[in-house]
């Protein structure tokens, strides 16, 4: 199981902060496209890679990385700090 | 090195006053602060500010290491707040000291372009009821390039 995260937009969108996923994705890119298949919130919020950013275990990663030993996956648009 | 990431109001004179009185023999100290627009305009309601617990914390102290290593700065302090900000309200601040002040102005200003982009803040704003989350400006992320 992996904890699944959405910040912002992302999780005002999907409807929820986080939810644990049975999945055999072995990558970022392979849980996106699963996810897109949940229903249209999903596949709607995901359509486009160059607006989210991804975190494997609360560390920034790319969309073509493992996550064979993740625990924790959050998605989220691009940071606005400072 | 200190960071905090708060909900609570910080005097930002405080602030500096105790990150100073710790440092022992240097020549500058370089502090920014940010601060919620609007105050007399009135553009603005109130800033809402979501993060990444956890995520926030360690991201934030690996940019602060790496300012470390780039720079010879002899410590640097790092807050940001959190959740619900009125106008003329303090956001975050940053504080370098050095021996001398090249070094504590450009590790200021590549502290400050990192936690931009890669520290994990969302800031919505509210005015007269509508919610718009602030986007990232293409100059934010253009500024990591040219360090």
């Amino acid at each position: 199981m992996i904890e699944v995260i959405y910040f912002s937009w992302i999780r005002e969108r999907i409807g929820k902060s986080s939810e644990s996923i049975e999945t055999r994705a072995a990558t970022v890119i392979e849980l996106i496209e699963e996810l897109k298949k949940k229903d249209v919130r999903y596949s709607e919020v995901f359509s486009d890679l160059g607006s989210f950013r991804v975190a494997i275990n609360q560390e920034l990663a790319n969309f073509d990385a493992s996550i064979i030993e993740a625990t924790e996956i959050a998605f989220f648009p691009p940071m606005t700090g400072g | 090195m200190h960071i905090s990431v708060q909900n609570e109001f910080f005097d930002f004179s405080k602030e500096i006053e105790n990150f100073s009185a710790k440092l022992d023999n240097i020549g500058a100290l370089v502090t920014f602060t940010g601060i919620v627009r609007g105050q007399k305009s009135k553009t603005l309601d109130y800033m809402l500010i979501e993060h990444y617990p956890g995520m926030t914390e360690a991201q934030i102290k690996l940019i602060v290491e790496e300012t470390f290593k780039r720079w010879k700065i002899c410590d640097a302090l790092v807050i940001h707040r959190y959740g619900k900000l009125e106008p003329g309200e303090p956001i975050m601040m940053i504080a370098t000291a050095a021996q001398h002040r090249k070094e504590a102005f450009e590790a200021a200003e590549y502290l400050m372009d990192y936690l931009k982009s890669r520290a994990p803040f969302w800031k919505k704003e509210i005015l007269n009821g509508e919610e718009k989350w602030v986007e990232t400006k293409s100059a934010d992320a253009a500024a990591l390039n040219r360090w």
